[in-house]
């Protein structure tokens, strides 16, 4: 199946409505919801968005695949809480509202000096390079304590210094609007770069980098401002962090949170500007929650990853843009059925596997519980054939309903598009 | 002839050399302002290295490239590009995920000054978005303003990446098999598109069709085994005895039916 | 004097670990332009179902089936997943390798727990190859096998007496790596299949359009890849620690020492193999600092900058972060790694 890109071209009032809409959502979001777990994911919500926004300025607009973008964001987290403990301890006369904007030059001083050598390369070796480099600052991470912090990281009280119009941070509600205030505006600084000529010729660059030097551009350059920018939008995130949970340890620059942004913004879609805000809501939504429902929840996770890669490589986005597109040429309606039955068949199959992992967990796990227990509120054993033949059972007839559901839908889908090809050939025309 | 003070492009004993094997084996060209060359010889011979070479894809292993006089030999395509040289490519090279006119504001953005700026928005860029206007018009392709690279056909993507190439301007052009891969109908009203295109520019084209080539060029350059074997006006170059024997040969007859 | 030989005999055998697994890498980026992420994953599966098969059927007819097993995990990864992504480019297929290198590390955790399992090397190699005997009066000896302890320990207290064994786990290691790289090299150059990988290395569709099977070559060369990856991890597991961790640590040092050898390059892979595994393995045992340093020299230090924590550091704390050093210093001084030819 060939990928298909589209600008997303609305209207001006269009685009008032939409971001007017988004600080909408922002602002009363916690009236919404307002558990202390819904104020504590909302807040990390936001700063994951700011933090896969980043990543996406290399990946999606650039082309340029990193395995180290943890690094940018948690050296601005450690710059920031010593920047933070500085103004608690009288030394540093900055409002905490501004603690993010130190990580924000964290960031961007280290993607100065990095990006210098990682931004050499282009395609697989940059990849290893940003791999390396990660490594690297995470290794040093534990050799120097007093920045570090060593096995315990580097604690902060964001209640530093004066009050701001009451402000002083210490509930959450006051920190969650801050992060909503400095994502507004990241998000809206980073949309806005997509619109500049530098944002334009690194998406050039990805296209195409050799056609870019014969139009004048340096290729190396281009990459290279892109990754100073990525650099301070991560660092901000890693600032927003470090008041967020007031304390910062050495993982924060490790290969797993790389591997986490890197998974999440291509989930939520490297293809689309708004691809990477739904990659990090998953993200938080997968780290908070997900990871209470099941203890499998990383291997689903890299399970769903792989099919995206194989099946879907533009990510969450692009199917929303394409059902769009079908629904803008009015043959939506009919795909409601394959839709619930794809969906039906794969559940099923889930529950199948997912009884199975979940037996394998208990034996494992829980040995001396015995070996009964329970799953969605049916008694099983771990130990007994009868279990594990009715979870295959059930996963492989998932499996095999899926099959059919999917062949038809491939069918009926491809039936579409040739449909829309020749519409917009025929309009084309006229 | 009258030889003007600089050329507009001229090769000084141009060498190229792959490991052990020589390709390109002292080549001597001078192209004056304004004129338009052709490029011809059999396959393998050397032609695409040739505009590799000029272009600053490789960097030769001795002797000089001089645009307008300055050496560029050696340097970066990007700096020959802003020196004033600009080539299209055998296999079409254009930005496919981004839309036509995208792809020829991309070409235009450097000599307009706007360098690596992220501080302005591209749609306040009136004298962008204007130059992206009129080459779309002179290449034909208004119509598709909106639709994105990779959906073009092959002769609109040709004719795009015409358009890129002299989006910035530059006063020499090297076009590498322009009409590869074209119908004759095709192929006819593509050069006329080039003729159109190119006014007053200085030209270099490499082309395998005969009829093409001494139809188009002002002279024409020979290039066989690395070595310039003839640069002279078509007819002399079709009578030249060196050249009907090294390479021609029955395209002759072709050429002198087919040229108008 | 000992304490050298030893050492440099375990960084050899280190090294030559390092090759297996680079060289595995090299080949199927190589011949692919893939690099494939789960290597490593492979090397770590490799182990546990070596510990698993040898539990029930001892060391040694594990060291054959492990490997066969990862294998054929490996060609059918190859035609059901890489094959599909390979039409949309080098980042997708390295996403998907990503991808499969999560999903193996969960599924070993799920399987096999998240603590290290006791993978210990048969009876044979339990002891070392050979023992060095440094005697202060008699001078350096070398006695096959464990030294009697007779010799280690002297009557006389003014006798210095040291041992240094030489363990067979790693003695094997580099046997088994030194067999399997020069049966791949000969299978590569001396075989008919081996020629059409050659060819099919820099020439895939030139040599499809000889008639031959290309993405059936591909498989067999990412399922052997793979094969190799678990050979390693089988031996490297026994000899080392086997837990969820080992494809981590091992799988960013074998990315680096692609680079800093040069992608695509396996002799330029085998120098940078061998280069890491030595340095690393003095480092690791080097108590040295700056600071010692210093004062061997006789230069003195105030007692705040003798204090300093980076003056302090010991070649050793400062051991793992070695190969990333190297990387960063080759890609500033020789961006092209130490013999690579192809840009990556």
């Amino acid at each position: 199946m060939t990928s298909k890109h589209y600008e997303f071209k609305p209207l001006n009032v269009g685009r008032w409505l939409t971001w007017g809409l988004f600080a909408l959502l922002l602002i009363v979001a916690p009236r919404i919801f307002t558990s202390g777990l819904a104020m504590t994911v909302l807040s990390q919500m936001g700063i994951a968005i700011i933090a896969c926004l980043s990543y996406n300025i290399l990946l999606g607009q650039g082309g340029m695949l990193s395995f180290g973008h943890a690094v940018y964001t948690g050296l601005g987290s450690f710059l920031a809480i010593h920047a933070l403990n500085s103004v608690t301890a009288g030394s540093l006369p900055l409002p905490v509202s501004l603690i993010p904007i130190v990580g924000g030059l964290a960031g961007v001083g280290f993607a100065v000096l990095f990006g210098y050598v990682t931004t050499r390369k282009s395609g697989t070796t940059f990849a290893m390079i940003t791999l390396g480099l990660g490594e690297l600052v995470f290794a040093l991470s534990l050799m120097i304590p007093e920045f570090f912090g060593g096995e315990g990281g580097v604690s902060g009280d964001r209640m530093a210094g004066k009050p701001f119009m009451g402000i002083t941070y210490g509930p959450q509600v006051q920190v969650y609007y801050l992060i909503a205030v400095y994502t507004f505006i990241s998000v809206g600084l980073m949309f806005a770069f997509t619109r500049t000529p530098l944002g334009r010729m690194l998406n050039a660059v990805r296209d195409n980098p050799e056609r870019v030097e014969f139009v004048g551009y340096d290729t190396q350059r281009v990459r290279y401002m892109a990754f100073i920018i990525a650099g301070f939008f991560a660092g901000i995130s890693g600032g927003l962090g470090a008041l967020n949970f007031e304390i910062v340890t050495a993982e924060v620059v490790g290969a797993a949170r790389s591997g986490a942004y890197l998974l999440f913004t291509f989930l939520g879609g490297a293809t689309f500007f708004f691809g990477p805000i739904i990659g990090g809501i998953l993200m938080v939504l997968a780290f908070v929650l997900l990871s209470e429902f099941t203890k499998a929840w990383l291997l689903y996770l890299g399970l769903i990853f792989l099919f995206m890669v194989m099946y879907a490589p533009g990510g969450i986005a692009s199917l929303i843009m394409m059902n769009l597109r079908v629904a803008a040429f009015g043959r939506l309606r009919e795909l409601w059925v394959s839709y619930l039955a794809l969906a039906g068949t794969a559940l099923v199959m889930l529950v199948g596997a997912a009884a199975m992992i979940e037996m394998v967990y208990h034996l494992q796990l829980n040995t001396t519980l015995g070996s009964e227990l329970r799953f969605l509120g049916v008694p099983l054993d771990a130990k007994g054939i009868n279990s594990w033949f009715g979870a295959g059972m059930v996963m492989l007839t998932g499996l095999g309903l899926f099959e059919l559901t999917r062949r038809a839908f491939l069918r009926e889908w491809g039936e579409i598009q040739e449909y829309i090809e020749k519409e917009i050939k025929r309009r084309e025309a006229l | 002839m009258n030889a003007p003070s600089t050329y507009a492009l001229e090769l000084k004993d141009l060498r190229k050399s792959f490991g052990k094997t020589e390709i390109i084996r002292g080549v001597n060209l001078a192209v004056t302002a304004g004129e338009r060359v052709g490029i011809i010889g059999p396959n393998g011979a050397g032609k695409s290295t040739l505009f590799n070479l000029i272009s600053g894809r490789f960097a030769p292993t001795s002797g000089q490239v001089l645009l307008n006089g300055q050496r560029i030999d050696g340097k970066k395509p990007f700096e020959i590009n802003r020196a004033g040289l600009s080539r299209s490519f055998q296999i079409t090279n254009i930005f496919p995920k981004l839309s036509v006119f995208e792809n020829l504001r991309c070409g235009v953005l450097w000599s307009l000054g706007y360098k690596y700026t992220f501080l302005k928005f591209l749609a306040d860029l009136d004298d962008a978005n204007e130059r992206a206007e009129q080459l779309m018009e002179m290449i034909k392709l208004d119509r598709k303003r909106d639709t994105l690279a990779m959906n073009l056909t092959y002769a609109e993507q040709r004719a795009l990446e015409i358009g890129i190439t002299i989006a910035g301007g530059a006063n020499v052009i090297l076009l590498d098999e322009p009409t590869a891969g074209m119908s004759k109908s095709e192929t006819s009203r593509f050069i006329s598109l080039i003729k159109e295109v190119t006014v007053g520019k200085t030209l270099l084209t490499v082309e395998h069709d005969m009829g093409v080539v001494f139809g188009l060029a002002d002279r024409i350059a020979v290039v066989v085994y690395g070595e310039v074997l003839a640069f002279d006006t078509p007819a002399a170059v079709r009578a030249n005895q060196r050249v009907q024997e090294a390479y021609l040969g029955s395209h002759v007859a072709d050429a002198q039916g087919a040229a108008h | 004097m000992e304490f050298f030989i030893i050492s440099m005999l375990n960084g050899l055998s280190y090294g030559l670990l390092l090759f297996m697994l680079s060289s595995g890498l090299t080949l199927i980026f190589s011949m692919m332009g893939v690099l494939n992420f789960a290597h490593a994953s492979f090397y770590m599966l490799g182990a546990y179902v070596g510990y698993t098969v040898a539990q029930f059927v001892g060391f040694w007819p594990a060291l054959l089936i492990a490997p066969i097993v990862v294998g054929l995990l490996g060609a059918a990864f190859e035609r059901q997943c890489l094959r599909k992504v390979h039409k949309y480019g080098h980042v997708p297929e390295l996403l998907v390798t990503f991808g499969l290198s999560y999903v193996i590390v969960e599924l070993v955790q799920l399987v096999w727990g998240r603590i290290a399992v006791e993978f210990r090397p048969p009876e044979e190699l339990r002891g070392p190859v050979f023992t060095l005997i440094n005697n202060s009066v008699e001078g350096l000896r070398m006695v096959w096998g464990a030294a009697p302890p007779e010799l280690c320990s002297a009557a006389d207290a003014a006798i210095r007496v040291v041992c240094s064994p030489f363990p067979a786990t790693r003695g094997f290691m580099m046997l088994v790596a030194v067999v399997m790289l020069a049966s791949v090299w000969l299978l590569l150059t001396r075989t008919r299949i081996g020629l059409v990988i050659q060819a099919a290395l820099t020439h895939p569709e030139a040599v499809e359009s000889l008639g031959h099977n290309v993405p059936r070559v591909f498989m067999l060369v990412f399922g052997a890849g793979s094969a190799l990856a678990g050979l390693a991890g089988v031996i490297g597991g026994s000899t080392f620690l086997t837990e969820p961790a080992m494809a981590a640590t091992v799988g960013s040092v074998i990315f680096v020492v692609v680079v800093v050898g040069g992608m695509g390059s396996l002799s330029g892979a085998f120098v940078a193999s061998i280069l890491i595994g030595v340095i690393q393995t003095f480092a690791v045992a080097f108590e040295y600092s700056l600071a010692t340093l210093a004062q061997q020299i006789g230069l003195p230090l105030s007692d705040a900058v003798a204090n300093n924590s980076y003056v302090k550091l010991t070649l050793s704390q400062v051991a793992p972060i070695l190969p990333y050093l190297f990387l960063v210093l080759i890609l500033i001084f020789r961006p092209r790694g130490l013999l690579g030819k192809r840009e990556g």
